[in-house]
């Protein structure tokens, strides 16, 4: 059999094919080749093989036949064989296929074995892709590696650390000893992968972070030299010294110094000295300056820190580089809940970052600028931001209306520009705005009483426009239903009343009909507007007709809709004008006054009686609905939940044993929260008076939809109180 | 920490695939043609980060690139790393690249050209195994890199390397001296006469 081509052999071969076929056909000759090859268990040539294999899964051709080869090839005494072999195992093998736990024992030997580059190769095979299982037979071998004076080998000993304390992080006590005097060393890769090993350390366990708290004046050392050492051609890159090194430091105090003022205060005057001197012509040195700002940002630095560190990212955003822009805004980002004020200085310039054609850009301006949005400069953000929305991509326009939707219902100074906002909002992006921005939109037309003859206008100019954006054709046709009488008796004030008749009213919402462009879901509101509009308008020959019409419509929730609005006509007109009259306001679940809010508590499981359940729901004992009133207006839509509330005022209620069986004991005892007395505070109290223990107690608190905001209840469960009297 | 290392030119062919997490090899390739089309897309004067696409997992990953001559180079990386330190990190390892492969006296990486990348590929991911282990940054010394690349790939060498036999010398290894190779090799019951290595 002739010897196997080489591999560069093999690549130029390759090359010259024409065609994805072509290319296919020489891979599979030579697959084919390199099995019967492999199947003659040839030890001279098996390495150029796997090479020629690995080649070839590269290019995206199966590879698998070739794993047990690099088995042999890592078992070899060869260099070379176990140079490809263990490449061929990373790149082939992983955790899933059992074949992977054969290599373990070769590992173990070449951990220790003579040569220091057989022991690079196996730690960097166990670092990349070992198991759980390999981990925990071989940290021992990587934790003795740790303590070698090998500088080589050492630095792969720290990250192959790291990778075992991912995969076993029990283990990680072990290296522990080991870390000792990492730090002291003087080979800078040693050094680096020292700092990430403590890195990982301190961010998987808060031990292992306070323990290593101590090492902060040892990390500001090492931070110092490399600032103020001289010109190192070993580790320069454009005049600094080790950038990698002083990023991973910063990193590190970043994590060390959190939440901690001694370690702090030990690290200000480094960061501010790295703050102050790193020289920002090229990428290194902006590379350092943006991890000491993140780091200042992160831990408790001083406030004249923290105003350089912002003033710091300010610069970077008038920068040239994109790249430093990007990155600045994104650290903006992160900053703007804590330092808002500081953040708000640079406004102007993250809001021309909007105009900028880079679309990461252009994403983190726009985040950052809806962050920034307040009271007071919400007329000038909406423009910008409303202009943006014009000409942004696709992309971005739902996250942007979404956005603008809800900053404009934080801070809107007036109710007429906040319709005038979500106007414009719907006419330019109308078909991006998400599906729930339409019930909001219309609960909070409804509830702006004044508005409805302006809003009704606009919407119905809008629509004579342009029927093909659902959302605003949806908005239009519901308030056309709702206020069309307003519509035609051109009753708007706040601008020029239109003159228009109840059939070009009619016209319109018939042509939303029949359009191709509406969606089902828009041909339903266009039909229930007609009908509403039969209590508004008095031509109501035409809407019957209209309404009989798609009684036959082939969409079943049109014509269920049709047939039942007929039903309305025929049977129950008596009953129409009420059925169709305004909807009242709706109220958000806002507190004011008394609230509302009702306590229901079914489910207490004591072990002993599983079938207590039945009981407790139908029983004497069962758990009352604990109510107050709230002084809204008795409104005859949706009005069951008002039904149940009786007269109940909270100061009143005596405390009540809600259940009291089998020696649990529950009673509810209720106040009011003596800071604000439009709290109230009720109390559970539940005592076991059985001599056994009571498990799976279980706890559960059900509130109507009508309080669904999670600040209207506070639920504390002060467990102590459970261990009481047991 | 880094998901992935990907290098392919401006067709989208790869010329080093490094995943430092399991991905089967479908997916594999199909987070290279994804990586490509999102990259390709880029404008040569926009920043050098992207959101990484979706199959590649998730909102915690970044990629980050450069684009030299006819080769991507793309980084998938999590929070975890500094995006700008990625970018030096890039940049140092095309020097590695240009001190490896290149034969001139003013060695860069612009002399590299795809083809060294593509014919040496074995000798691509050794180097980068220098740079770069389990998906963490091992070594940043240029010269140390070199070093420890040069000196296995003569350990290579002196056993007669993947070819099984003495080829044609490797350009890294070309200019040193080595005056320890045996003047006959044994390899089993063949024995081979060593040729002088003549310039490549």
């Amino acid at each position: 059999m002739p010897a196997p081509i080489r591999l560069r052999e093999l690549i130029r071969t390759i090359r010259t094919a024409r065609t994805q076929a072509e290319e296919r056909e020489m891979i599979q000759k030579e697959c084919a080749a390199i099995r019967s090859s492999f199947r003659e268990e040839d030890n001279t040539y098996r390495c150029r093989n796997v090479a020629k294999l690995l080649y070839m899964h590269m290019l995206g051709y199966p590879a698998h036949f070739g794993q047990l080869e690099c088995l042999k090839l890592i078992a070899s005494q060869k260099f070379t064989d176990k140079r490809i072999g263990y490449l061929g195992a990373m790149l082939l093998l992983d955790e899933r296929q059992d074949v992977h736990l054969l290599m373990t024992n070769c590992i173990k030997n070449d951990l220790n074995h003579s040569t220091q580059y057989v022991q690079g190769l196996a730690l960097c095979t166990l670092g990349c892709m070992g198991s759980s299982e390999m981990c925990r037979d071989l940290a021992g071998e990587v934790e003795k590696l740790l303590k070698t004076s090998n500088s080589y080998l050492r630095k792969k000993a720290a990250l192959c650390a790291v990778h075992v304390i991912r995969k076993v992080p029990e283990l990680m006590e072990m290296f522990l000893p080991a870390t000792k005097n990492l730090l002291s060393e003087k080979n800078h890769g040693v050094l680096h992968t020292s700092v990430v090993l403590l890195t990982e350390m301190c961010e998987r366990s808060p031990d292992m972070l306070s323990h290593f708290r101590k090492l902060v004046p040892q990390l500001v050392r090492i931070l110092k030299n490399l600032i103020m050492s001289g010109y190192s051609p070993e580790h320069d890159v454009s005049g600094i010294s080790d950038p990698f090194l002083q990023v991973r430091i910063l990193r590190l105090l970043r994590i060390l110094g959190k939440g901690d003022d001694d370690s702090s205060e030990a690290m200000n005057d480094i960061l501010a000295q790295v703050a102050t001197n790193t020289e920002t012509s090229k990428n290194v040195g902006n590379a350092i300056l943006y991890e000491t700002v993140l780091t200042i940002m992160d831990i408790k630095s001083e406030s004249g820190l923290r105003v350089l560190a912002i003033n710091i990212l300010g610069r970077f955003l008038l920068n040239n580089d994109k790249n430093i822009r990007y990155v600045a805004l994104t650290s903006l980002l992160k900053t703007v809940q804590t330092d808002h004020n500081a953040v708000q200085r640079h406004r102007s310039t993250i809001v021309d970052c909007l105009k900028d054609l880079d679309v990461s850009i252009k994403r983190r301006a726009m985040e950052l600028s809806f962050a920034l949005v307040n009271g007071n400069n919400i007329r000038g953000m909406m423009k910008e931001l409303l202009y943006f929305l014009d000409s942004c991509d696709p992309d971005f326009k739902a996250d942007c209306a979404s956005g603008i939707f809800l900053a404009a219902e934080k801070y809107a100074p007036s109710k007429r520009w906040h319709i005038d906002t979500i106007m414009r909002v719907l006419t330019t992006a109308g078909s991006y705005v998400r599906d729930d921005s339409v019930p909001n939109l219309i609960q909070l037309i409804t509830n702006s009483v004044e508005m409805h003859a302006y809003t009704v206008q606009r919407l119905y100019k809008a629509l004579l426009d342009d029927i093909s954006q659902q959302p605003l054709v949806q908005v239009a046709s519901w308030c056309i239903g709702e206020y069309g009488d307003l519509l035609v008796s051109g009753q708007c004030e706040e601008e020029e009343p239109i003159q228009v008749s109840e059939d070009e009213v009619l016209d319109v919402l018939e042509g939303l009909l029949v359009s191709n462009l509406s969606t089902p879901v828009t041909r339903g509101y266009s039909l229930t507007a007609i009908m509403k509009l039969s209590t508004r308008f008095s031509s109501l020959n035409r809407i019957k007709k209209v309404v009989s019409i798609y009684g036959s419509s082939i969409d079943v929730e049109l014509q269920q809709r049709a047939v039942e609005y007929n039903a309305l006509f025929k049977k129950y007109d008596h009953m129409r004008p009420a059925l169709l009259e305004r909807m009242p306001i709706m109220e958000k679940t806002i507190f004011s006054g008394d609230g509302i809010f009702t306590v229901c508590l079914w489910s207490v499981f004591p072990v002993l009686q599983a079938n207590d359940l039945l009981d407790l729901l139908g029983g004497n004992d069962v758990v009352p609905i604990i109510q107050t009133t709230v002084p809204t207006k008795p409104a005859s839509a949706g009005g069951e939940l008002l039904d149940l509330l009786g007269d109940l005022s909270l100061t009143v209620i005596p405390p009540m044993t809600a259940y009291n069986k089998n020696g649990l004991i529950i009673e509810f005892t209720f106040e009011r929260s003596n800071p604000n007395p439009n709290i109230a505070v009720i109390t559970i109290h539940a005592t076991n008076s059985t001599e056994a223990d009571m498990t799976e107690f279980v706890f559960q608190a059900a509130v109507p939809k009508v309080c669904s905001f999670p600040s209207c209840i506070l639920i504390n469960l002060l467990f102590m109180s459970w261990c009481i009297g047991t | 920490m880094i998901k992935a290392i990907l290098i392919f030119n401006n067709h989208g062919k790869p010329r080093l695939i490094r995943f430092y997490q399991y991905f089967a090899e479908d997916m594999q390739q199909q987070i290279i043609r994804e990586t490509f089309h999102l990259v390709s897309k880029r404008d040569d004067n926009v920043c050098n980060f992207l959101e990484g696409g979706s199959l590649i997992g998730g909102s915690d990953y970044k990629l980050i690139y450069r684009h030299y001559a006819t080769l991507y180079f793309v980084f998938c990386v999590d929070s975890s790393e500094s995006e700008l330190g990625i970018l030096d990190l890039i940049q140092l390892i095309c020097f590695v690249f240009g001190q490896v492969f290149v034969e001139t006296l003013d060695k860069c990486f612009e002399n590299v050209c795809e083809l060294d990348l593509i014919f040496h590929m074995d000798k691509v991911h050794y180097i980068l195994q220098e740079v770069v282990m389990g998906g963490m940054v091992l070594e940043t010394n240029m010269n140390e890199i070199v070093a420890q690349v040069e000196l296995q790939n003569r350990m290579e060498k002196s056993e007669g390397g993947l070819s099984g036999a003495p080829a044609r010398a490797v350009s890294a290894v070309k200019n040193m001296n080595l005056p320890e190779i045996p003047r006959n090799i044994n390899i089993g019951d063949i024995n081979i006469k060593v040729p002088s290595l003549s310039p490549f």
